[in-house]
């Protein structure tokens, strides 16, 4: 034992110090647990973005892509159709997008970036069926409305603009995923036009 | 020879003292009734499901490929596989059961309230515990529902503003729930979640025999020393950890008392259990939903997504509310208030015998609420279901907030000394 008096401060500072440096430690150490939780290399390529050329499809003709395993109908509409999607505003649940089903640079009258091209989630918002495309039968559906999609499943309509009609089980207009041009034919499905990247 | 080895024992682990301190000398209310049954079934629950959990986990595989398909060959090829399952998911159904009545026996005779706090803590954070076993345990099978099931819990989180959408992404590890989901969720309900929960049960028990247990009347069996004759004091050699300290009445050893007429319990319960298991094992639709006997399919959600029927109340609560950042918070505010029941609880009285007739009428105003909100939750959201709810959901929490307000003043019989029978 030796007779020396305590010093009171120096054990203070003594356990503070190893206090706030083990804390470091523990924190440092957290890093590479909770990291490996982020979605790993696979998974990040898996879901990464998708290139479509959409120059060669002809006005009016629907194409389907594949993104992150759910199907992407990607639709160059014909400058009769654009202007006909005002008409019927008053049949539709959400004519405004006002819902945050599309990204704000697709919040808009014809909820795309550029009006010839649609590009939305074939998924319905009710369960998740694939809608079919019909043009030129769609008043079948809905009466003085000549194109749109129809979801077999349970009868959901939703017109050019994957906007849905009111009375049918879909409770919100289809999904516009992140997308930008990166030429004027080249679609990137996945990067939004204000380059931030994720799901819809 | 044995008691020369007990003595070896003894001398470097307290073998024997500890099984009298907790067992054998552990000084029980006499009048436990039959709500008393509970713990000990819950305990034996926990048993049955870490071992037909580690035997399943020795034919499972952990893949997003090949779950579905290893399910199947447990049920149809591993000799006695189906049974090993089947007593895996009853008995997920019959630990809520019991513990949601060892929940409300706590509530019944005010086991929560001073000085019994921290074991109703303890408790309150074994079920927490619980749930989130249940539910990665849920998406294991990788069944559709399993899938969707997981889908609409993880997306509570996307609610929470700024950071919701990478928590979600942070949880799932990829854009959608896929086998990254089901392998961590794997490793969390096998390893990470029984270890918390045994450690949890533990400190549950050992909580509960440093305050004593409670019982029907509310009464304390422990009194303070010298206050009570030697010959009104019970006849039974109880630790010294209990006698040193108190004079202690109307106790039995919990061994072999209890211990043997738990045993009645545990014949009681068994019947019911088995009889489930082996006639209902799906439990009519409601232990095993009916879409979980298809593989998981991104693409395609069943017609009704409800959770399993134990999560019933806390998702009709979440549903109730349009807003979905509101309605998770009502959904875990819904368990938090249970946390402060000690605290919500101002009164000194223990037992609804011995209490008001308005607290007698708010305690089963809470069972009828919870039950109903339970029901709502497996049913699809209608507008009249959701007015019923939000009925229900004002009788849950204005539990609370009544007890609050009479429990100060609460006029309240007088409860006896001693047990009186």
């Amino acid at each position: 034992m030796s007779n020396v008096p305590v010093n009171n401060g120096r054990r203070r500072f003594l356990t503070a110090a190893t206090v706030v440096v083990g804390g470091v430690g523990v924190a440092g150490v957290a890093v590479p647990f909770i990291g490996s939780w982020n979605p790993s290399a696979r998974a990040k390529a898996a879901g990464a973005p998708v290139e479509i050329n959409v120059g060669k499809i002809e006005p009016g003709q629907l194409i389907r892509a594949e993104w992150r395993g759910k199907p992407v109908y990607v639709v160059r509409r014909t400058e009769a159709t654009v202007s006909s999607l005002a008409k019927h505003d008053d049949q539709l649940r959400d004519p405004n997008s006002e819902k945050a089903q599309q990204p704000s640079y697709a919040t808009n009258a014809y909820r795309s970036i550029k009006p010839e091209f649609l590009v939305a989630l074939g998924v319905c918002t009710h369960l998740g069926c694939a809608p079919t495309h019909h043009d030129g039968d769609f008043d079948q559906f809905v009466e003085g409305v000549s194109q749109g999609f129809f979801c077999p499943c349970h009868g959901s309509k939703f017109d050019m603009a994957g906007r849905v009609f009111q009375g049918v089980p879909a409770p919100l207009n289809l999904v516009v995923p992140e997308h930008s041009f990166t030429s004027e034919d080249t679609l990137l499905i996945g990067v939004g036009s204000d380059s931030s990247e994720g799901a819809a | 020879m044995l008691a020369n080895f007990m003595a070896w024992i003894d001398k470097r682990l307290p073998v024997t003292d500890a099984w009298n301190k907790h067992l054998a000398q552990y000084p029980a209310p006499k009048n436990f009734n039959f709500w008393y049954f509970f713990g000990s079934l819950a305990m034996l629950v926990l048993v049955n499901q870490i071992l037909t959990g580690v035997w399943l986990t020795m034919s499972y595989e952990p893949s997003g490929d090949g779950a579905f398909a290893s399910v199947e060959y447990i049920m149809r090829d591993v000799d006695y596989g189906w049974l090993l399952r089947y007593m895996h998911s009853t008995g997920a159904s019959a630990f809520f059961i019991v513990v949601y009545l060892h929940m409300m026996r706590g509530l019944m005779y005010g086991s929560y309230q001073k000085p019994r706090e921290l074991l109703w803590i303890f408790g309150m954070l074994i079920f927490l515990v619980l749930m989130a076993e249940a539910f990665m345990g849920y998406l294991l099978p990788w069944g559709n529902m399993s899938y969707w099931g997981a889908q609409v819990i993880i997306s509570l989180f996307g609610t929470i503003p700024i950071i919701g959408d990478d928590l979600t992404l942070w949880i799932r590890g990829d854009y959608v729930i896929s086998g990254a989901t089901l392998n961590r969720f794997f490793a969390l309900h096998v390893i990470a979640m029984p270890l918390v929960l045994v450690i949890l049960v533990f400190l549950h028990i050992l909580a509960l025999h440093e305050v004593g247990s409670n019982n029907p009347e509310g009464t304390d069996v422990k009194k303070p020393k010298g206050s009570i004759k030697p010959e009104d004091q019970s006849k039974f050699k109880f630790h010294k950890q209990y006698t040193d300290k108190y004079d202690i009445v109307d106790a039995i050893p919990f061994h072999p008392y209890y211990s043997v007429k738990d045993i009645m319990g545990v014949a009681g319960f068994l019947i019911i259990f088995c009889w489930v298991m082996f006639f209902a094992p799906d439990g009519g639709g409601y232990f095993i939903e009916a879409p979980n006997f298809e593989p998981a399919n991104g693409l395609k959600t069943p017609e009704h997504i409800v959770p399993v029927w134990y999560f019933g109340p806390f998702f009709t609560v979440l549903r109730i509310v349009p807003d979905p950042l509101f309605g998770t918070m009502a959904m875990f505010g819904a368990i938090i208030v249970l946390f402060l029941l000690p605290w919500f609880d101002r009164g000194v009285v223990k037992s609804v015998k011995y209490r008001s007739k308005l607290h007698f009428i708010n305690l089963t105003q809470f069972s009828i609420s919870f039950i109903v909100l339970g029901v709502l939750g497996t049913m699809p959201a209608t507008p009249t279901a959701n007015l019923i709810g939000i009925v229900a959901a004002f009788g849950y929490f204005g539990f609370f907030v009544a007890l609050w307000v009479y429990s100060k003043n609460e006029k309240c019989k007088p409860v006896p000394e001693r047990v009186s029978h």
